[in-house]
């Protein structure tokens, strides 16, 4: 990283505060996550690969991504509704749900899972409801894709509702004159303006939804092979002072994280460059 | 106190923002920068100010070099030029900034500081808005506490950011000359910038007139309006014509047209620009030797006070605007779609490299 | 740079007829949106409340009487006060650097800044594990002078710390960025020291972000479950936050106590967002008495 020379300013304190940010930021960011990269290379290549390639490696990553996918795309739904409902449309209680809706970022992971439980185990006020149809949402991979969707479900509707916002009525009265139906009118000038965005979240949601382990953990029922997921098996190995097997599986992991953080940083460049925000 | 500029130069990357600029600036006197955006003009009042720094050059107050004094050290009163009112202050609060942050020897007790506050906030004429917040004051009203706030800290220079950029066209119109009131009284060496022409020579005492970096011309309002020293100055201070044209022993040639160009007696047939404004061409019914041009009216706009005329020249068809007094054209009887001759009463003529 | 802006002020609806939405349909589209929160969002947080009151209040308000309780309570406020300030400090130097001035390798500064955001939670507890536990870098000098970070406090915090690390920075860099440094200039022209730069025009200028900032902060330091687990040991009395008092109460199947646990949190969790309400109400005036 070049960090030479700035301009010359009058304003002070560039030097000591763009010194501390790097001073900590490698203390508390970059050394660490620096050391399970040189952790993972005292292992062989063969090590490495058999470590994150174990069938039961691989049937975790299928449902954790499987599911992260799954929920992200419950929430691009859902959460673009949630957005457009909260902007467009009064309602009574309008301002409580909006705060609301940030719920999952406020609320401990520990909690959001033990209370997605209750209420979806077979006993729970929906679980119960449901079961009679067959389905069964607790202990199943279902439920990771119940937790996830609940981690992410802010995501998606704070990205999409500023630039809902932001939008101008003209464009939509623009194709409501040149003879759009309200559909149409959607499709076509509504949702290109808004896809950015959606993009932006869905992204996000599935980036935060990989890593999750909290909220997941109480309602998986974590079967190995079946609702097992990746974080919890970093952890397991860890518990089996399997140190070398869990930081193999950190190494797959961050690197996917990596790529999704430039992707997201990517996709906020080219919105912001395109609609000027 | 006045202020010398010494072959100052400043690069951002490989754009030249200024190249080369030397400047006095006379005590007492107020000065614009003018020139198209780019120019390098906030630049070099930044510099003055001591917000950025040459890459060469010096800047000396009353001979004294100040190039390395640091902004806070200057003693200039700087007016941003969309003001930068502390937005969480009152106007009382914003305007006792400099003297409230002085070091405890040299700050004034409270009582003084009130004093001092209310007679600035008097002087420009809002003692009245003191309680009030930045947000809840019009453009022309922070624009004048920004002023009062500047010369609170009993600045030596005065530096003004265009100052009326940001205003609607009435209330800059009052503000100039409000300025220049303040500046007859206050007295105090003061350097503003501004695109806008018609500021510049109404409120200046001298103009200086910037191009991609350099100093194109110094000097009176009339001086760079009556005489411009390039092209970019005539084009840039009020509309023109301009015609294609050869120069030789003393003579400008522009089609069949012949002007005498005695400033340029040397030149063999060299080719020349010829810089006409629009009021300095008479019309007439009749030609008048050589020096007329044959043209057609093509429309006549009546614009307020005056009245400006389309013109096509007859032998390549190029454009001419004219401007005439109501009192001229009702004595020509002119008609749209006539046929009649220009003659320029001054021209101006520059040689092409 | 990742931004969520939570902060929408303006609610500016004005649609004319012709681009409305028949109101059935209108009604179809906010019976779903409020269909779908309620089965996601609002149903579980009454559950938490309800559960924890299965048994009555006295069995309630005993889960709080415990002494492992008190412990995780008094643990959890304790992590969150030490990694609130260091955040603090470390965001408004980051914002400050960033916002005000230009250098070169500042978007790869805001990406690295970024960077816990992406982190699974179990990942940043891992690597800690990797440096201070027995087989890492420092495990060996560190057990050898009985220092103790790994399954005790300083590891705690230090997870916390990492999770908790770009809220302020991040909060702050596009507001600092949006309001220039014209103001600041304007204080140095006429006289200010750096220090009263900063405490008078920087700071009341920032103080609802940064608010806003240390809301969140603190929010997620006192909830942090994952990457506290990894390196907490679960020592009850001892090392156990809040949130993993939860899960060892819920897996020793004391539902109450752990549901009235949760109830904590959960209530925190509504101050939170509370609190949060009231500064972007704040910060909306502010703005809309600037304009």
């Amino acid at each position: 990283m070049n960090l030479t020379l700035k301009k010359p300013s009058v304003l002070p304190g560039f030097g000591p505060t763009l010194g501390y940010t790097i001073f900590y930021l490698s203390l508390i960011v970059l050394i660490p996550l620096s050391a399970t990269f040189l952790k993972s290379t005292l292992f062989t290549w063969d090590q490495f690969w058999s470590a994150v390639t174990a069938p039961r490696v691989l049937a975790s990553y299928r449902l954790s991504f499987g599911a992260a996918l799954i929920g992200a795309l419950i929430n691009a739904f859902f959460g673009l509704l949630v957005a457009w409902v909260l902007v467009r449309y009064r309602f009574p209680g309008k301002r409580l749900i909006d705060a609301l809706v940030d719920l999952p970022f406020a609320l401990p992971t520990a909690v959001a899972g033990i209370a997605l439980t209750a209420v979806y185990s077979t006993h729970g006020w929906i679980g119960s409801v449901i079961e009679p149809w067959g389905i069964k949402v607790a202990f199943t991979p279902l439920g990771v894709i119940v937790a996830l969707t609940f981690i992410g479900l802010p995501f998606v509707v704070r990205t999409v509702q500023p630039v809902l916002e932001d939008l101008e009525a003209e464009a939509e009265e623009a194709a409501a004159s040149l003879g759009a139906s309200r559909l149409q009118t959607f499709w076509k000038v509504i949702l290109p303006a808004l896809w950015p965005a959606l993009l932006t979240g869905f992204s996000l949601a599935f980036a935060r939804a990989i890593g999750e382990y909290g909220s997941v953990i109480f309602i998986a029922g974590n079967m190995p092979m079946v609702s097992e997921i990746t974080p919890l098996l970093i952890i397991t190995k860890l518990e089996q002072y399997d140190y070398a097997g869990a930081t193999s599986i950190a190494v797959v992991m961050l690197v996917v994280s990596f790529l999704l953080l430039l992707i997201i940083n990517g996709l906020q460049w080219w919105s912001s460059h395109r609609y000027g925000r | 106190m006045s202020i010398e500029i010494r072959n100052v130069q400043k690069n951002f990357g490989d754009f030249s923002a200024l190249n080369d600029i030397s400047l006095d600036v006379p005590s007492g006197e107020l000065v614009a920068l003018l020139g198209p955006s780019g120019c390098g003009k906030t630049t070099l009042l930044r510099i003055i100010a001591g917000l950025e720094f040459p890459d060469a050059g010096r800047i000396h107050f009353d001979g004294e070099d100040t190039t390395q004094r640091h902004v806070r050290e200057r003693q200039v009163g700087f007016v941003f030029q969309h003001y930068a009112l502390f937005r969480h202050m009152t106007v009382f609060e914003n305007v006792a900034f400099g003297l409230r942050v002085r070091p405890k020897s040299t700050r004034p007790n409270e009582a003084e500081i009130r004093r001092r506050v209310h007679e600035l906030l008097n002087l420009v004429q809002l003692d009245w808005l003191a309680d009030r917040y930045p947000p809840q004051l019009s453009g022309g009203q922070r624009q004048r506490i920004a002023l009062a706030r500047a010369l609170a800290v009993e600045p030596r220079v005065l530096l003004l950011d265009e100052p009326f950029g940001a205003l609607d066209a009435q209330v800059r119109k009052d503000l100039r000359r409000w300025l220049r009131r303040l500046h007859d009284e206050l007295h105090i060496t003061s350097v503003f910038v501004t695109h806008d022409q018609e500021e510049a020579l109404e409120v200046a005492d001298r103009v200086v007139v910037m191009n991609k970096g350099v100093i194109e011309q110094v000097g009176t309002p009339s001086e760079v309006y009556d005489h411009p020293a390039s092209p970019f100055v005539y084009h840039f201070l009020g509309n023109v014509n301009l015609f294609h044209s050869r120069v030789h022993a003393g003579f400008a040639y522009i089609g069949e047209v012949e002007l005498a160009a005695p400033e340029h007696v040397g030149a063999e047939n060299a080719s020349a620009l010829a810089y006409v404004r629009p009021h300095d061409i008479d019309i007439q019914r009749e030609a008048d030797g050589d020096s007329a041009f044959k043209v057609v009216i093509n429309h006549i706009h009546p614009i307020g006070p005056v009245i400006r005329l389309e013109l096509g020249r007859e032998d390549d068809g190029e454009f001419i605007e004219a401007v005439l007094t109501h009192e001229r054209f009702r004595e020509l009887n002119l008609q749209a779609g006539e046929h009649v001759y220009v003659k320029p009463r001054k021209v101006r003529i520059f040689l092409q490299d | 740079m990742i931004t969520i802006t939570a902060s929408h002020y303006n609610t500016k609806v004005a649609h004319s007829r012709a681009i409305a939405e028949p109101a059935w349909i209108r009604w179809l589209l906010i019976a779903s949106a409020l269909g779908f929160l309620g089965l996601f969002l609002f149903v579980p947080l009454a559950a938490v409340f309800t559960e924890a009151l299965r048994k009555g209040i006295a069995v309630y308000l005993a889960a709080f009487k415990e002494p492992d309780a008190l412990s995780a309570i008094w643990l959890t406020f304790t992590a969150a006060a030490i990694a609130v300030p260091l955040n603090l400090v470390f965001g408004v130097s980051a914002a400050w650097a960033i916002a005000k001035f230009d250098f070169k390798g500042k978007s790869v500064l805001i990406t690295l800044i970024d960077l816990p955001f992406a982190v699974s939670p179990v990942i940043a507890g891992l690597v800690y594990v990797l440096i201070f536990g027995l087989q890492g870098w420092f495990g060996g000098w560190l057990s050898s002078h009985d220092y103790k970070v790994l399954f005790a406090v300083p590891g705690i915090v230090l997870a916390t710390v990492f999770v908790t690390f770009p809220f302020v920075a991040r909060e702050l860099i596009p507001l600092m960025q949006a309001q220039g440094k014209e103001e600041e200039e304007a204080a140095i022209v006429l006289g200010a020291s750096g220090w009263q730069m900063f405490w008078r025009v920087t700071l009341p200028n920032i103080k609802w972000g940064l608010l806003y900032g240390v809301i969140l902060t603190n929010a997620r330091a006192m909830g942090e479950f994952g990457a506290v687990s990894v390196v907490s040991g679960h020592i009850r009395g001892m090392t156990n936050t809040l949130p993993l008092h939860v899960e060892i109460l819920y897996n020793e199947y004391n539902y109450v106590a752990a549901f009235a646990c949760a109830s904590l949190l959960a209530f925190l969790a509504l101050v939170t967002l509370a609190l949060k309400s009231l500064v972007e109400w704040q910060a909306a005036r502010a703005v809309t008495t600037n304009e």
